[in-house]
């Protein structure tokens, strides 16, 4: 699906089997909490907000006590229109929140009698928060154009709003939460009604100034609906055939969207807010990879499209900075070369001084996001995290399902929108101590101590379902296995590189055992990713070339790689493997690579370690990826 | 587009919107015949619809519509014109 803000495309997609997951939850209620809240925090659409809601309502039945996990919080709602279909998803996305949501409304159309009725519905049932939404046609001489005088009109609709906070407030302890109110984009004079006292235009925007300066009280909030509406489009928000239909107050559409922002409001009112951006690197904010490209291969800066979109990624965090929220970074990466760029690239925005926790290592992800909790002193609810890649985003998610983890947009450029528009800094204020936070947490870019027990990997690399395509060399492939043989430096065993015509060369030629290797996963096509090029000489085999595309490590291809090249030996009478170690100073990542594979060391040549493998006592690891084989003679 | 081909495309919305994952739906269906389809669940049906096709239905349409045949129809229409 395109991305979009009306399809809250910062959350995932909702699972396929959505109705059975439904079913089965309704038939089974037991501990219903998290799954619900794991299917709620996904992009549902009304229909399916509305079968959740049945979903809660039926565990609610059965035990009247709250739904365990979720955190009850009644909100009584009035409304001037048809508010019956917000209800239920309202209530859904109350679980995406953590809330077990009760919603009361008011009697269609009573707003004031509501307010002054003592013994009123919503009165009755003491909410926690009650929401006040009137749209344009609710709020009396808002919409009479030109009529009496203008001020005098915004200053009636002001007193009605606030008599009705006054008459609520006395009768109960509950949040008011009052909406802004956009207008139809249906202009009387045009351009003018800006500037005209009297026109609609001209008094909505009077009256929402007039809401937030001087009706709404310590305490309130406000649900900016006008902005939400803007955001979307006046266009689009307003359904003149809906609202003669049914007077539903904005285009059914929507509902996902506004549900969303009223409960992720509820939840900042509540103290439910997120401290901290955990920040990956490559691709994210800058383009490429620092450990493969290099302090000069990286893109950023003025001057090229994507290097400026990066530079905006980097701007709304030093802005997040600025409002309180704290900066770590979490990546897979050599530490030293992590840093580089926050040192020494002129274009860079960002700087250590900004990240209060610097992870990068080769541990999973979501063992840094822990460490980073940790070392800030945070519940990791307290987090977001922001990544490119998809296969990192859904392993976070599957670990830590605390962790905001927001799904993003293919192009960077629309990274800062993706993030912000999420609403996962919501907040209700903004207090001297949020301005001095970043400062106080210190600045030194520390490094938080790794957990000691690592993820299990093992499920989610299962939950990755990839498949790996392993060939000889071949005349397609020659280009991509040259560009990698070239640019590769972490995990490379040798860093030995070779020509295009040298590769092509390879192709044919007897005395080689070469593999190009393609990694296919449930996010798509990684590509060309590995390459090992083994001299076949009589039953020992050496391997002259290993190495791997960083994007893809600790996925346990290499052990797949190996399973390929034992095979492959022993089918033609091999006895051994010998692999060398020669250390770049680039490829420290790989400097226990043959030990961890199972190899025995053999001493030393130099500088180079050489390792061998004996092919008898070997057993495969069973690595959790299909191996497809694409056995095609080479091209003559 | 023909009439089965619509059917086929409306059917998964309808399964969804009134929560039943086995409504065989036929065009002679009316909304007596399904349970759930009142006034509100309509709207839903028809916004979902309207994204769907990529149309947009006027309120005389909406409110007019008497069976699932109706529905279909009016989908063909504006499909075609």
């Amino acid at each position: 699906m395109r991305w979009g803000i009306e399809s809250l495309s910062w959350l995932p997609v909702p699972p396929t089997d959505f109705p059975a997951q439904c079913v089965a939850l309704k038939e089974n209620p037991r501990d219903i909490g998290p799954p619900v809240r794991a299917l709620a925090c996904c992009a549902l659409s009304d229909s399916q907000l509305a079968r959740l809601a049945k979903v809660i309502a039926a565990a609610r039945d059965r035990n009247p006590a709250g739904i365990e996990g979720l955190r009850p919080f009644t909100l009584g709602l009035l409304s001037n229109s048809m508010s019956s279909l917000l209800v239920p998803a309202l209530v859904a996305t109350g679980a995406r929140y953590g809330f077990d949501l009760r919603v009361v409304e008011g009697a269609f159309d009573q707003v004031m009698q509501e307010a002054l009725d003592p013994a009123s519905r919503i009165k009755a049932v003491r909410p926690d928060a009650v929401l006040l939404a009137l749209d344009y046609n609710g709020v009396p001489g808002l919409m009479d154009d030109l009529t009496a005088d203008g001020e005098k009109a915004v200053e009636s609709a002001l007193d009605y709003v606030a008599t009705l906070l006054g008459r609520m407030r006395q009768a109960m302890d509950a949040t008011m939460v009052v909406q802004t109110v956009p207008v139809p984009p249906e202009p009387l004079f045009g351009n003018l009604d800006f500037r005209l006292e009297g026109t609609r235009w001209h008094r909505a925007v009077e009256f929402n100034a007039g809401l937030a300066q001087r009706i709404l009280a310590d305490g309130d909030i406000l649900l900016d609906v006008a902005a939400l509406a803007a955001t979307v489009g006046l266009e689009r928000w307003f359904d003149p055939v809906q609202r003669v239909l049914a007077k539903l107050p904005f285009h059914q559409a929507f509902v996902p969207l506004y549900a969303d922002w009223c409960v992720r409001l509820l939840a900042a009112s509540t103290g439910q807010t997120r401290k901290c951006l955990a920040l990956d690197l490559d691709n994210t904010l800058w383009g490429g990879e620092i450990g493969e490209d290099g302090l000069e291969g990286i893109v950023l800066g003025q001057g090229s499209p994507e290097g400026e979109a990066f530079l905006a990624v980097q701007s709304m965090a030093l802005t997040l900075r600025e409002r309180g929220i704290l900066l770590a970074v979490c990546s897979k990466n050599d530490d030293a070369r992590a840093r580089e760029p926050f040192r020494r690239h002129p274009d860079m925005l960002l700087r250590e001084e900004h990240i209060s926790v610097f992870q990068a290592n080769w541990s999973d992800k979501a063992t840094n996001l822990e460490s980073i909790a940790r070392t800030l002193g945070m519940g990791l609810d307290a987090l977001v995290f922001l990544d490119d890649s998809p296969a990192e985003r859904h392993l976070v998610r599957l670990a830590l399902p605390q962790v905001w983890v927001p799904e993003l947009p293919d192009d960077p450029s629309r990274y800062p929108q993706a993030l912000l528009a999420s609403g996962c800094f919501e907040s209700v204020a903004f207090t001297a101590d949020d301005r001095a936070r970043a400062d106080r947490y210190g600045a030194n870019a520390r490094r938080g101590a790794l957990a000691q027990e690592c993820r299990d990997l093992e499920n989610y690399l299962r939950s990755l379902e990839m498949t790996a395509v392993l060939g000889p060399f071949d005349r397609v492939g020659s280009a991509r296995v040259f560009q990698l043989i070239g640019r590769t430096n972490q995990f490379n065993l040798t860093t030995r590189r070779y020509t295009q015509a040298e590769v092509e060369s390879m192709t044919t030629d007897p005395t080689l055992f070469t593999l190009q290797v393609r990694l296919r996963d449930r996010f798509g096509d990684n590509g060309m990713i590995s390459v090992v090029i083994c001299g076949i000489d009589g039953d020992i085999w050496t391997i002259d070339t290993w190495l791997m595309s960083c994007r893809v490590i600790n996925r346990r291809v290499e052990e797949a790689v190996l399973d390929e090249m034992v095979a492959g030996a022993k089918a033609r009478g091999a006895r051994a493997l010998v692999g060398h170690y020669i250390p770049s100073g680039r490829n420290e990542l790989v400097a226990g690579h043959y030990e961890a594979m199972g190899f025995s060391a053999g001493g030393k040549d130099g500088e180079t370690e050489v390792w061998t493998l004996d092919l008898d006592g070997y057993s495969s690891r069973l690595p959790p990826i299909t191996v497809v084989r694409c056995d095609e003679a080479p091209a003559a | 587009m023909n009439s089965d081909e619509i059917l086929a495309r409306i059917t998964p919305y309808m399964r969804e919107t009134f929560e039943n994952d086995v409504l065989e739906v036929r065009a002679d269906m009316t909304a007596e015949d399904i349970e759930g389809w009142d006034s509100l669940s309509h709207i839903r049906l028809i916004v979902a619809l309207e994204r769907e096709f990529g149309i947009r239905f006027t309120a005389a349409e909406v409110s007019g519509l008497a069976n699932v045949g109706d529905l279909i129809a009016c989908i063909s229409r504006k499909l075609s014109g």
